[in-house]
């Protein structure tokens, strides 16, 4: 490793170590704390009413009988919460041109998607709730759902106010692509991309527990949730509460990728309900309830096209992407940003002249889409690399070759691509050899060409990519959103020396708490156990944005980087003062503060001892800080790019047309590796939620546009015995914008896995002479069309 | 709603406790016995995340009534902890960071423990096929199957 932070001679280095996560032990013996766990006095348990059709008027609802029933306390509609909450619209500034219509907590005259919430029954237990809302009575008449897609832009409006149902669309064009197709020599590849619409499917469903006290008048809200400040600044606003009569706890979240950093009506009414009956009220969603109202994702049909020269370099890049969001742009995040970054990131990672994209973003009457994890990278690394196999099949030219051929050089960098995006340092070409190594190409080639002489078909995949992570205020912040850009971090020595740490940045399981308690502890050289991390409090740590878009590491990192460095130095101020030398010839070593020699001349105890207890032996005026807030973010590059690679060996059975992973490879870049550990598993997770999405995964609609995927039985998911081992590795590249040179990790599993896979299946049946695939999820049935058996 | 008592051995302990009858003894054990390090994820049988211990076998606690139970010996990952039985388990999970958000992890334990008791060495082939039963959504499953691996030959 090459970075100078990873000196791991001394005891207390932790960065690039390999620790266990101080919170591990915690949840293995059952002692977690996540949402449905807890419980409050008078606490009240909520279920919803749900809209059976995709798109209804609501002519009359009857609550009588719902509310006589015994053990209920409230049951609430629309109208009730009208005066108590402000209804919102999911739109950004900077997305101009994104429309949305305004959503309040429950469904108002007409409900927009099967499973939007209508209303709310509390009672003194989820069954009673339960049994309740099957009493309301709801008189619908059924209005026509949208059409799929494209369709859709050419219906009647689903909000006659918008005229259209067209929410978002941009173009852009650098020039020169049109004339680079119709180059004689130039050799156009062409395909339609379709990425199944999936959800994520989080074991812990979402949960909010909303307690109004009245008393105080302060709702406290504990949330199973990404980005606890942000959901403070939209409950004060909508409720007309103040800031600080607002607190969210986020505690152990049991997996979010993405899914619990929106706004959801159900939860918002949870929180209203709360207020008006001025108890605690709990929703925990059922696995029915997760399917039809969490956010849905990647729902994009691509038409795209390839010109290549005829020595095998790029020419240009074309793609029309269409995609759906469901009746509503998702509030406050938009649901605009998912296209928007396939059509920024397609092509990007490829030394590409030439690009023209469009994008089509159309209202449904579908659960609504918004920001899952990889956003829009799976869908623009499935087009781009399904184009490289394309045109390397058409070439007659090695897919490994092509892609070394044109991915941007090593040594290319500031580099901006054709859609304008920036890369301080990347390392493309390093990353793809090193995973062509890694998977021993040539002998897989091998392999495979002894199989097919039995009669096997197997396959390759090849997939490069860049991945997006630590987003600054470009991303949310300067479209008006209450999302914070920056993360804060306190680090405070405690009197007998050991360090409590609390940060903005949240923990969901990828380790947020240990990454901080590593930096930290690296920094003031003390054993990592001595430091014990705050996070998901907006009580109880400094502002910030949370997790998300991977930046935890990067930006949390960072800012307990410069706390705990600040806080070095007062540690240092004092020991200087007491013993009369310069701080600047002290350091800290092992818990000590030691000389320029490196002989310990003060415990930390003894500095927390003084600084606490005995200032009165402090030179007079000297006051110790000993609780120091650092907040960062970063400002050069309004993201760090991370780049990577991956790769699929997989087998095809032509009769049955199902797939077996033999292999999957993955070479990663994200700067600066704190904990490889905590890293690597994450990788691999995103690799398995891609590999979902490119064989199981989707959200099936009828005509009527109902669900037909509303349990775990009918949305697969990938399970243990179906995945393969997952060989991963890294390069390392730091960023320069920060001391850490942290990245972020979080999406690179799943932006490429899918193309790799598709990739894979394709090259295993070319010699069947099937048409390509290029419809994700691959299932057998789909296979087994392209060969023409079905 | 017609409350069923109910009689039957929890980690060890004698318990005694009503529920409706139509509760499920994921449930039951969440709800009534406070036990809720065993989860609910799809209470459809498919997830495995309510893994729980009855007469000896891993069953899920969502497709179970907890009116069947009585007399029967229940163990959740609270007394299996306190006892010690799956220390090694859980240290080779904590050491491969074989847990993410860990809403899984309980039911994991279970499972692997059943594995464990009944096969000595298992392949790596094996392990995946016992616990395909139980789904993560955090961990690409190969570190589960790595500390699987390490406890077996613990
Ligand atoms: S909750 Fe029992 S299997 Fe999912
Ligand atoms: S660790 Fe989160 S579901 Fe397994």
């Amino acid at each position: 490793m090459d970075n100078p932070l990873s000196d791991l001679d001394r005891p207390n280095s932790y960065i690039g170590r390999s620790v266990p996560r101080p919170n591990a032990a915690r949840l293995l013996a059952g002692q977690g704390r996540y949402v449905d766990d807890l419980r409050l006095p008078r606490m009240l348990h909520a279920a919803f009413l749900r809209s059976p059709f995709a798109h209804a008027r609501i002519v009359s609802v009857d609550t009588a009988a719902a509310r006589a029933m015994q053990g209920v306390a409230g049951v609430f509609t629309r109208a009730d919460m009208d005066g108590v909450c402000t209804p919102w619209v999911g739109t950004l500034a900077h997305f101009t041109g994104l429309k949305s219509a305004p959503q309040g907590p429950l469904a108002g005259e007409r409900a927009t998607w099967q499973g939007e919430p209508v209303a709310i029954v509390c009672a003194r237990s989820r069954a009673e709730a339960e049994d309740a809302a099957a009493l309301i009575d709801i008189e619908w008449e059924e209005l026509e759902p949208l059409p799929p897609l494209a369709a859709a832009l050419e219906a009647a409006p689903l909000h006659p106010e918008l005229r259209d149902n067209l929410a978002f669309t941009r173009a852009v064009d650098v020039g020169g692509a049109d004339s680079a197709f119709a180059l004689e020599d130039s050799v156009v590849v062409e395909a339609a991309f379709r990425t199944g619409r999936h959800t994520g499917v989080t074991l812990e469903p979402r949960a909010i527990l909303a307690d109004w006290q009245p008393g105080e008048e302060k709702l406290t809200v504990h949330h199973s949730f990404q980005a606890p400040h942000m959901m403070r600044e939209v409950l004060s606003k909508h409720l007309a509460l103040p800031e600080a009569a607002v607190r969210v706890v986020c505690g152990d979240v049991g997996g979010s990728f993405g899914i619990k950093v929106h706004i959801y009506p159900d939860e918002i009414a949870t929180c209203v309900a709360s207020r008006l009956l001025g108890r605690p009220v709990k929703f925990i969603a059922d696995r029915l309830e997760s399917f039809t109202s969490d956010i849905h994702c990647r729902d994009h049909e691509v038409a795209a096209r390839l010109a290549v020269g005829p020595d095998g370099r790029l020419r240009a890049l074309e793609m029309d992407d269409v995609t759906g969001i469901g009746p509503y742009s998702v509030y406050p995040r938009t649901s605009a940003v998912e296209g928007n970054q396939v059509v920024n990131l397609t092509g990007s990672w490829y030394a590409l002249p030439a690009y023209k994209a469009r994008l089509r973003v159309a209202f449904q009457t579908r659960t609504p889409t918004c920001q899952y994890r990889a956003v829009g990278h799976p869908v623009a690394v499935a087009v781009t690399e399904g184009l490289m196999d394309l045109a390397a099949e058409r070439l007659g030219m090695d897919p490994a070759a092509l892609r070394r051929l044109n991915l941007i050089p090593d040594d290319a960098y500031p580099h901006t691509s054709p859609a304008g995006l920036r890369f301080e340092a990347l390392s493309l070409q390093k990353s793809f050899d090193k995973l062509l190594a890694m998977m021993d190409y040539d002998a897989l080639r091998r392999d495979q060409a002894e199989a097919r002489s039995r009669g096997v078909y197997r396959g390759i995949g090849l997939a490069s990519f860049v991945e997006l992570t630590n987003p600054g205020p470009a991303f949310y912040g300067i479209g008006g959103a209450p999302i914070s850009a920056q993360d804060g971090t306190m680090v405070r020595l405690d009197p007998g020396g050991s360090v409590t740490v609390s940060s903005s940045v949240t923990e969901q399981g990828q380790g947020t708490e240990a990454v901080l308690a590593q930096v930290v502890a690296h920094q003031l050289s003390i054993p990592v156990k001595d430091v014990r991390v705050v996070t998901g409090d907006t009580e109880r740590t400094p502002y910030g944005g949370g997790t998300w878009a991977s930046r935890g590491a990067g930006i949390g990192g960072e800012s307990a980087l410069q706390a705990a460095r600040a806080l070095k130095a007062n540690i240092l101020a004092l020991a200087g003062a007491v013993m009369q030398a310069d701080p600047s010839d002290l350091d800290l070593r092992d818990g000590q503060v030691v000389d320029a020699a490196g002989a310990p001349r003060m415990a930390m105890a003894e500095v927390g001892r003084l600084g606490y207890f005995r200032v009165d032996l402090l030179p007079p005026g000297f006051q110790p800080e000993f609780s120091v807030i650092r907040h960062w973010l970063p400002r050069q590059y309004p993201f760090a790019f991370t780049n990577g690679a991956q790769a699929s060996y997989l087998e095809v059975d032509p009769d049955t047309g199902f797939v077996k992973l033999l292999g999957h490879w993955v070479v990663e870049d994200c700067g600066t590796v704190i904990n490889p550990l905590l890293v690597d598993e994450q990788v691999r997770g995103g690799v398995v939620q891609g590999i979902g999405a490119a064989l199981l995964e989707e959200c099936l609609y009828d005509e009527r546009d109902n669900l037909l995927t509303g349990s775990m039985a009918d949305y697969l998911v990938p399970m243990m015995g179906e995945m393969p081992d997952i060989a991963v590795g890294h390069v390392e590249t730091p960023t320069k914008e920060s001391v850490l040179g942290a990245k972020g990790a979080g999406e690179a599993g799943t932006a490429g896995a899918p193309a790799a896979v598709m990739n894979a299946i394709n090259d295993a049946l070319r010699p069947l002479g099937a048409a390509k695939i290029q419809q994700q999820p691959a299932t057998p049935e789909r296979i087994l069309r392209a060969l023409g058996k079905v | 709603m017609s409350e069923t008592i109910l009689r039957l051995t929890v980690n060890g302990e004698a318990v005694e406790a009503t529920a409706p009858a139509r509760t499920h003894l994921i449930d039951f054990l969440r709800e009534r016995l406070e036990l809720t390090g065993s989860h609910a994820g799809c209470e459809h049988g498919v997830c495995g995340a309510c893994t729980v211990r009855v007469n000896g076998d891993a069953v899920r606690g969502c497709l179970v009534l907890a009116a069947a139970c009585e007399g029967a010996e229940v163990w959740t990952i609270e007394g299996l902890t306190a006892t010690g039985e799956v220390a090694a388990l859980q240290e080779a999970f904590r050491e491969r960071n074989a847990l993410q958000c860990g809403f899984c992890t309980p039911g994991m334990i279970v499972a692997a423990a059943e594995l464990l008791r009944d096969v000595k060495s298992p392949t790596r082939e094996e392990i995946r096929d016992h616990m395909s039963g139980n789904y993560c959504r955090c961990t690409g499953y190969h570190a589960i199957v790595d500390a699987i691996e390490t406890a077996s030959r613990a």
